[in-house]
């Protein structure tokens, strides 16, 4: 019984670190006042670039390296058209995506059937130590890389000069400007980093998750990436809760089915969104807290009049 | 006067003939696809699509074909398929249960076009529907995998729950419980056709619940995946899976519809083409195995190749009675077996199978 | 380097001229593209634009496409005017058309001149009760809309699914997951004869010009276009953001709703586990193309519906992969998006 409550929990860790680097990447581009909703088209852009480098070149590095370039490119041009070009946010991300999967269905075509084996375990010796060892010790470097990002975003947003001029940015930029920093620049920056994290999910799916490529196959977790970074009220720890949350309900219901739960699978199947909104609805009964975080000048379009 | 006017006529109609004839000979035969999901999917569009290049190959320049990919099954369909009928192909499959009503529809409206649809019901003068029956092949792995199992827990991973998966999980705990009365088999449902990440957290969810033998009615090589990692075996679906998992490959069900797809042309181009309603299996080639993976042992092999030899010859049948549903009660007697409307329309899970079915 | 100038006031003349030069941009993209796929060009742009058109059965079949696409991108750029992100009209729309399904089904058979007005009635209905979720919760609790009507998007395709394999299945139907074929009085009429534009297309069309109507000439309509540029302005004028807030959500549900039930009522015809294949989101993307403006709206919806039917034309007709359409559209939109630019700024070159 314990070896299954172990093996669920790792099952869960897997399940959550690409939406932990999808909605973390998003999250700090939207603490810029940036909203991006191109993360599916990033996420598989970067799956097809990191398996398609992993197959011809053999390095796990260099693949991980390609997602992220891949998510950050994408990232570019969406900057450049709504930061650049002013263009309309929201309609930018969404025919990001549409490109995104166009373009990664294309670059895939012939890497359909391959095989690959998969990251290694970064710490196999201790991973061997019984009963806790496999599920502390026992992941590839993309899983821990992941809570380490999250404690850097959060240590990053919250104690450095940089990450204050990041969040005044989002909340104010016409103060954050008259104060002289540059706004444009800092979205810049911010959306490269979210396409580098969206990137970095999408190779963890085709490198460790599934290591394999076929079309589409995120499966619609950059719109969940989405739906979290609301959920986090845009603070990376609340992000993490929120993705284990929905990773975790995820993995029980397919055991409840599999236990023999009598009831239809479909509706199980719900219970991973339904619980987040409750847990939101829950925990969001302070309204001032979200009125505090949320960037106030999110998708909205900043021109310097001076 | 009247023999120089019957040569004239006899003549012409000679010309007329030949110009017919070689008319017929230059015009390729144009057949056309529609697929429900991308070619990429390694599962069941893929292997249409192996089928299609199978018509390609063997006819050459006596055919030209074209597909269209991931045509939802709403609105669009009527219109993708309209559009191939009136773009001058001969013969259109639709690929996907979801085309039954729009394959029909079109159908009506041109009557020259010759339509095939794959895993419907209803048919037309010149609709025709085919399917495999893929719930043999389910009996041969059931088999194989009731023998093989040493926890005596099975994991199965379900598409969306409909007659013709539960069929194959049917087919699949009979098989089993005939050589391992003590074994059963768990279901998850992804409820979805193709998500490589559910399908590998729902193999490895099984696996965590103790089955040691794992396997799919969903198109994507995650759940092999998951099993060769972790050590265990299972069976891939649709296409033969042993890249993806060398070790854990016990066998798979490949669906192999390219002897169907040339035969259907070949009528086509022949002029013999009648609609019917087909369901081909093992026997006809449609319901194919590749080799045994390394790790079957002789006696595993051999009990396979008798279940299907028995399926062939006729003498066996999946679905023979006594058989029970899950609540006990017989829903088959002795002696006797599931007719093809009661095989079509399955909705309950047999005894042996642990889970809940919408009703 | 580029600079932007504001001008003083949105050019008309860029207004036109602006999505010229989009496409113009976009067939220069497509040379490229179809140029490394070796495509003949003017094939490419015939296939992507005209051919899907071309004939009568055509243009009939881009009112069936563009159709929701319009009626949905109206409602929802009432919302986004006012700040209210409904990113949950498919769900919306799948219940809709379950509800007016349901209430089709009911009454099988039964032949009467009220079966398709409480059909539709349904749909809107349904519509609503999926869209006063988020809009509770954004009221009550201060849930943010986007989480919540995007989650329960993917809660109403798994109850559809669950619904047609169970309880709504067509009982003569050897329980596939479909529901039985919807009677003649239960099916919207066809207003074009041989082709499959319905009554359904007509109502959009004038939901276009009601929201339209609307926007320019009530005092909601201002309110709706004060909120969402000032709304601490708003409040002040008195306008009550809450109620803001549940009309313009329950309107887009109710809307997407409806197009839901043409959906299923017209040319489907029956229930099936999938009834839209995205309407409700690429219907956002149709509202930002059109600006937010319902003309603008109407115009956007036609011109993505013609990218669609383009990407089946360029399959068959060209034996192009699916990915290849999706990377032109994704383009045709981004020269579109990016030219908007035009309207409110001057570019200039090199520094300032």
């Amino acid at each position: 019984m314990n070896e299954t409550i172990i093996l669920t929990l790792i099952t869960i860790i897997t399940a959550a670190t690409p939406l932990v680097y999808a909605s973390l990447g998003e999250l700090v581009t939207e603490r810029s006042g940036v909203l991006n909703l191109g993360v599916e088209g990033m996420m598989l852009t970067g799956a097809v670039c990191s398996f398609a480098t992993v197959h011809y070149s053999g390095s796990a590095t260099l693949g991980v390296l390609a997602g992220c370039l891949a998510g950050m490119a994408l990232a570019l041009l969406f900057a450049f058209l709504t930061l650049t070009l002013q263009s309309s946010q929201v309609a930018t991300g969404l025919a990001l995506t549409i490109f995104g999967v166009g373009l990664s269905a294309l670059i895939g075509q012939s890497l359909v059937g391959i095989a690959f084996e998969g990251l290694p375990v970064l710490m196999p010796e201790l991973a061997r130590i019984p009963a806790i060892g496999k599920l502390l010790f026992g992941h590839d470097i993309l899983v821990y890389g992941s809570f380490a990002l999250v404690a850097a975003t959060s240590w990053f947003l919250s104690r450095t000069r940089a990450g204050l001029v990041l969040r005044s940015v989002g909340d104010s930029h016409d103060a954050a400007h008259a104060l002289g920093y540059h706004v444009i620049r800092v979205r810049y920056l911010a959306t490269l980093f979210g396409g580098a994290c969206a990137g970095l999910a999408g190779a963890y799916l085709s490198m460790a998750y599934t290591p394999m490529w076929v079309e589409n196959m995120s499966a619609g977790r950059g719109w969940i990436a989405l739906a979290l970074v609301v959920f986090a009220v845009w603070q990376p720890g609340r992000l993490l809760l929120g993705a284990y949350l929905f990773g975790g309900i995820s993995i029980l219901q397919l055991h409840g089915q599999a236990l023999g739960f009598q009831v239809p699978s479909q509706l199980m199947s719900m219970l991973p969104y339904l619980t987040t909104i409750l847990v939101l609805v829950l925990i969001s009964r302070d309204g001032g807290r979200i009125r505090r975080n949320a960037p106030a000048s999110i998708g909205k379009a900043f021109h310097p009049t001076t | 006067m009247y023999p120089s006017k019957f040569l004239k006529q006899t003549l012409i109609a000679a010309a007329s003939c030949l110009m017919l004839m070689s008319a017929q000979a230059a015009d390729p035969v144009k057949v056309g696809f529609v697929y429900v999901g991308p070619v990429g999917d390694h599962g069941w569009t893929y292997r249409h699509d192996v089928g299609r290049q199978a018509i390609e190959s063997e006819f050459g320049d006596q055919v030209e074909t074209t597909f269209v990919e991931s045509v939802p099954e709403g609105a669009d369909a009527e219109r993708v398929i309209r559009k191939l009928a009136s773009s001058g192909h001969d013969l259109i499959f639709t690929t996907s249960f979801g085309y039954m009503n729009p394959t029909l529809k079109v159908a009506k409206d041109f009557p020259d076009v010759m339509f095939e649809h794959a895993t419907g019901y209803k048919q037309s003068d010149n609709t025709a529907t085919y399917s495999a029956r893929f719930y043999e092949g389910r009996s041969v792995i059931g088999t194989m995998a009731g023998m093989m199992t040493k926890s005596n827990v099975v994991g199965y991973i379900g598409s969306i729950p409909i007659p013709e998966v539960v069929r194959g999980i049917n087919a699949f705990t009979i098989a089993m419980r005939k050589v391992n009365p003590d074994a059963t088999v768990k279901v998850i449902w992804v409820n979805s056709w193709y998500d490589p990440g559910k399908e590998a957290d729902a193999a490895k969810a099984l696996i965590d619940q103790g089955a040691d033998i794992i396997t799919q009615h969903t198109d994507s090589p995650a759940p092999l995946q998951v099993a060769q990692e972790r050590g265990v075996q299972g069976f891939g679906q649709a296409s033969d899976m042993a890249a993806f998992a060398p070790e854990a490959q016990l066998t798979s069900i490949v669906d192999n519809w390219n002897d169907y797809y040339v035969e259907r042309t070949r009528a086509v181009i022949d002029g013999s083409w009648a609609s019917q309603n087909v369901w081909l299996g093992i026997a006809d080639g449609m319901v194919a195995f590749p080799e045994y993976g390394a790790s079957v042992p002789d006696d595993v092999k051999a009990a396979a190749d008798v279940i299907k030899e028995g399926i062939v010859d006729g003498s066996l049948h999946p679905f023979q009675g006594p058989l029970f549903n899950q609540a006990g009660e017989e829903v088959v007697a002795e002696g006797e077996v599931l007719d093809d409307k009661a095989l079509l329309g399955m909705n309950y899970y047999v005894q042996g199978v642990l889970g809940d079915l919408p009703k | 380097m580029i600079t932007l100038h504001r001008r003083a006031s949105p050019s008309r003349t860029m207004g036109w001229f602006a999505p010229v030069i989009a496409l113009g941009l976009t067939l220069l993209a497509g040379l490229i593209l179809f140029a490394v796929l070796g495509v003949p060009l003017l094939k490419a742009f015939q296939a992507f634009f005209i051919d899907p058109v071309s004939t009568r059965y055509g243009l009939a079949e881009l009112g069936v496409k563009a159709a929701p696409l319009i009626m949905i991108g109206v409602a929802l750029s009432i919302g986004f005017r006012a700040q209210v992100w409904n990113i949950g009209a498919e769900g919306q729309l799948i219940l809709g058309g379950i509800c007016g399904a349901a209430v089709g089904l009911y009454f099988y058979e039964v032949d009467a001149w009220y079966v398709l007005p409480l059909m539709m009635l349904a749909g809107v209905l349904g519509g609503m009760l999926w869209a006063a979720i988020p809009a509770l919760l954004r009221t009550r609790f201060n849930v943010n809309e986007i989480l919540t009507s995007l989650m329960l998007t993917y809660v109403a395709a798994l109850l559809l699914s669950y619904l047609v394999a169970g309880p709504l299945r067509d009982p003569d139907g050897y329980n596939f997951p479909e529901s039985r074929l919807l009677h003649d009085a239960a099916l919207l009429p066809r207003i074009l004869d041989g082709t499959r534009l319905h009554l359904g297309a007509a109502i959009a069309l004038g939901i276009v010009v009601a929201a339209w109507v609307l926007l320019s000439r009530t005092l909601l309509g201002f309110a709706l276009r004060v909120n969402g540029a000032a709304p601490r302005a708003g409040t002040h004028a008195g306008f009550n953001q809450n109620r803001l807030i549940w009309f313009v959500l329950l309107a887009g549900g109710g809307v997407a709703g409806l197009a839901g039930l043409f959906e299923v009522a017209g040319p489907i015809g029956q229930l099936l586990t999938t009834i839209s294949p995205g309407y409700g989101f690429t219907a956002i993307i149709v509202a930002f193309l059109g600006r937010l403006h319902p003309v603008g709206v109407f115009f956007a919806g036609l011109i993505m519906a013609l990218s669609y039917l383009g990407g089946e034309t360029a399959q068959i007709d060209l034996n192009l992969p699916l990915a290849v359409t999706g990377v032109f559209q994704g383009m045709l939109l981004f020269f579109l998006l990016a030219t908007d630019v035009l309207i409110n700024y001057r570019v200039r070159w090199g520094r300032r």
